[in-house]
């Protein structure tokens, strides 16, 4: 961590007056060289306060900043998709302070080289922290366990390994892969999709597919892989993570393990809290997701299990597409959906207007849980003295509508488009620094003098 | 009506009103010189991204026979095969002035994106999309049984709809965009469906469709049908254990010639056997049934120019006005009132 502290030294000093911290009382909050140093009541009079740039938070939610544990940033290898740099801005402005970038880039981030290229292109940007995800097999084809090892004592420190996009189909891999984890405090993060049952799916499977005429993904593929999964961990002791889950027959299993004290975390889309396969009569690509949109009775079971935290956290997906991948017949289109810029609002929309949770919940599951299962020592931690300056300002009376070609973004592949949804980010500290001011990015924090940092540090 | 999607979505007024006009093309078909110069100057591009000869020429002939322009621009050996886009593909039609696509596709939803974007501004008629619809086969196997039915009954075919009808339809419906669009045109207008297919290919979700479901053929005819539909067979499915063998699945859902007796044994005289061919004789429907004097397969062959040329013409007649909702109460009256639209359009050319 020391050059942690040595990067903090320049980022000034913030005060910010009145935000309901996590939605309690209001209260100042004191930011200087990265690090919270005041909080309370009245704190303009003080000493400490002086010289600080005052922000008036009076009607916003302060919360920790959001870690997003599921991310595509497409770099190396898609830069028509997205790149480090604006896949980090997307984040920022949506409240981001750290982000998983999943593994399934060109080359796939399956050796140290490739984790450490994601990590020091995440630190010349600046904008959030960028935690490398390694594959768990080589160019993510299911068949040999890739250098997990080497990722994680690399200097990305990599702990979270999927093959995302891809499912670790092969018993005896995933097994291997969930007992050599242990050796680092890693975990597996597991896309759960029986291949075989999903061959050419297009949709969910269900009275929708059944009209449409779509190839269907049925829930079973998903839950047989989980329940599989679970038992796996439990006989090996391990970690493991499941990605995306979106069946309500999921959430029973993830349950059923929890009591049975097996080791399981589980994350659910922002999309999947909102949207149902109803959107997919327009045959309109935008809706075209993996796993695919469910039914109602499934958004409400993923609200309920979120709620209760059965699902511990909400991870975004985030997979910008270009145009050309989503302008054309539902078969031919990609699978995924932006959403970085839009997760805060959705989960408002569809967790906290509802009555479902309130901000300290909503802190738990954008923030506190998704850094305790990257192993992010300095994110998702409370908003107390001494604590890193990593805070996110939420305005959650104001309404937008989203407009995808408005987007930090470059993929304008937004399921959103259209829907006005409530809450907006007006501010993000990260590391103490404002990435984000007034609902704008504001400019990237400035690491260290660091071995890292050389090469297009600074450039933006 | 700008579009022919589908028919989940087709009122039962415009289904009435396009097999009324049908009836009134059908009657050109039979005329020595088979010409109407309704659509003449429009041009109708036949877009075929899916190998389908007679589908493709019933529509040619239909709209040649309504003096339209006809291109066929078939995808496979074409720049679309070399990776240019629908979208690109649509736009080029647009370019070149296309006032109708025909369009037939391997991707369910394809028509659907070509009506619901801006790519391109015409008519689109669906010509089979994936295993979603087929919309003018339905409509013209709902022509072929209504003029059985009304024949029956010694009533006209204008403006009847098939109330009473009993229709099975029999084998692969989850693949089958025939089906699909047959279990909703039938329901709008009144039939009674039941479906009847091995487990296996029979689509999850089908329960909420309006129809019976069964897994017995010989159960089926003995409750009693007036009209059997058996759907083709793909070559693709018969060694993906959709069924042991081709053998078994003729045996126990094949039209064979012991089904055919049967219904001579059921007293069921008038019931017609229907194939939206090609046919696999031997598999789905035998020889025998194939050939009877029961068979319809010839007639619907002839019916979907009639059928295909009624959907141009409403489509590009510039009429695209929705029918009176009153058509299911009334539907003699206001069929009577289509067909002579029909015809003092036709008369004014």
């Amino acid at each position: 961590m020391a050059h942690e502290q040595q990067d903090a030294a320049r980022t000034g000093s913030y005060l910010i007056r009145g935000a309901a911290i996590l939605g309690g009382a209001a209260q100042d909050l004191l930011i200087r060289d990265g690090i919270i140093t005041g909080r309370g009541t009245d704190l303009a009079g003080s000493d400490a306060a002086d010289g600080a740039t005052v922000i008036e938070a009076a009607g916003l939610v302060a919360l920790p900043g959001m870690v997003d544990i599921h991310t595509h940033l497409r770099e190396p290898g898609r830069e028509d998709a997205e790149t480090v740099e604006t896949g980090t801005r997307a984040a920022a402005l949506g409240g981001y302070t750290a982000v998983h970038a999943m593994a399934n880039s060109n080359p796939v981030a399956d050796t140290a080289g490739v984790v450490e290229q994601v990590h020091t292109l995440g630190r010349a940007a600046g904008w959030v922290d960028v935690r490398p995800v390694g594959a768990v097999t080589v160019g993510l084809a299911g068949e040999q366990l890739a250098e997990l090892g080497a990722m994680a004592d690399s200097r990305a420190k990599v702990r979270v390994f999927s093959d995302d996009g891809i499912c670790v189909h092969d018993p005896v891999l995933m097994r291997r892969a969930l007992e050599y984890v242990k050796a680092f405090d890693g975990v597996v993060a597991q896309h759960a999709q029986e291949p075989r049952l999903t061959a050419g799916a297009q949709m969910n499977e269900g009275d929708v597919s059944a009209v449409l005429g779509l190839t269907g993904w049925p829930a079973v593929a998903e839950e047989s892989i989980i329940a599989r999964d679970v038992l796996l961990a439990q006989h090996v002791g391990s970690r493991l993570h499941v990605c995306h889950v979106s069946t309500a027959g999921s959430v029973e299993i993830i349950r059923w393990a929890k009591g049975r004290g097996i080791n399981v975390t589980a994350e659910v889309t922002p999309h999947h809290l909102l949207l149902t396969d109803e959107l997919v009569r327009s045959y309109d690509p935008v809706y075209k997701v993996n796993p695919p949109l469910r039914t109602d009775s499934d958004v409400q079971a993923l609200r309920a299990a979120l709620a209760d935290g059965t699902i511990d956290v909400v991870g975004t997906d985030h997979a910008p597409h270009p145009s050309e991948h989503k302008e054309c017949e539902w078969a031919q289109a990609a699978m995924g959906m932006t959403g970085l810029e839009t997760a805060l609002s959705v989960v408002q929309a569809t967790m906290i207007e509802t009555g479902l949770m309130g901000w300290e919940d909503f802190a738990r599951v954008t923030s506190t849980a998704p850094a305790v299962i990257g192993r992010v020592a300095d994110q998702g931690r409370p908003l107390e003295v001494g604590e890193p300056a990593n805070v996110t300002l939420v305005d959650p009376a104001a309404r937008w509508t989203v407009d995808p070609s408005k987007m930090a973004t470059m993929g304008r592949n937004s399921p959103f488009a259209g829907r006005e949804l409530p809450g907006k980010v007006v501010a993000t500290f990260f590391k103490g620094h404002p990435t984000v001011l007034n609902g704008e990015l504001n400019t990237p924090y400035r690491h260290g003098s660091h071995p890292e940092t050389t090469g297009p540090a600074g450039a933006n | 009506m700008k579009h022919l999607l589908s028919t989940e979505d087709l009122s039962l007024a415009n289904a009435i009103r396009i097999l009324d006009t049908a009836e009134e093309m059908a009657a050109v078909g039979e005329r020595e010189v088979k010409k109407l110069p309704a659509l003449r100057g429009r041009t109708v591009v036949n877009l075929f991204f899916e190998d389908s000869t007679r589908t493709r020429i019933s529509f040619e002939a239909a709209a040649k026979r309504l003096s339209a322009d006809v291109i066929n621009f078939a995808a496979k050996g074409s720049s679309v095969s070399k990776g240019e886009s629908l979208k690109d593909t649509a736009q080029t039609l647009a370019a070149m002035g296309a006032d109708a696509v025909v369009i037939r596709h391997w991707a369910s939803g394809a028509p659907h994106r070509l009506a619901a974007t801006d790519w391109i501004d015409a008519a689109v008629i669906n010509a089979g999309d994936g295993t979603h619809e087929h919309p003018t086969q339905a409509l013209l196997d709902a022509f072929t049984m209504r003029r059985h039915w009304a024949q029956l009954h010694g009533t006209p075919s204008a403006g009847a709809d098939l109330k009473g009808m009993r229709v099975a339809i029999a084998g692969d419906v989850l693949h089958s965009r025939v089906a699909r669009s047959n279990v909703w045109l039938l329901r709008t207008l009144g039939a009674e469906v039941t479906l009847v297919a091995p487990p296996t290919l029979l689509p999850i979700g089908v329960g909420q469709w309006p129809c019976s479901v069964s897994y017995d053929m010989d159960e089926t005819l003995a409750k009693g049908v007036d009209a059997v539909m058996m759907l083709r067979v793909q070559g693709e499915r018969m060694n993906a254990s959709f069924f042991p063998t081709t053998r078994e699945y003729s045996r126990r859902w094949g039209f064979d010639d012991n089904r055919l007796r049967a219904l001579d044994t059921l007293g069921l005289k008038d019931t017609i056997i229907m194939h939206p061919g090609p046919m696999n004789r031997g598999l789905e429907i035998s020889s025998a049934a194939a050939d009877s004097p029961r068979s319809t397969v010839l007639a619907q062959v002839r019916n979907g120019v009639s059928v295909r040329m009624a959907a141009l013409y409403l489509l590009l007649s510039g009429d695209t006005r929705e029918p009176a909702a009153t058509a299911s109460s009334g539907t003699a009256s206001s069929s009577t009132a289509y067909s002579n639209a029909a015809h003092s359009t036709k008369e004014s050319h």
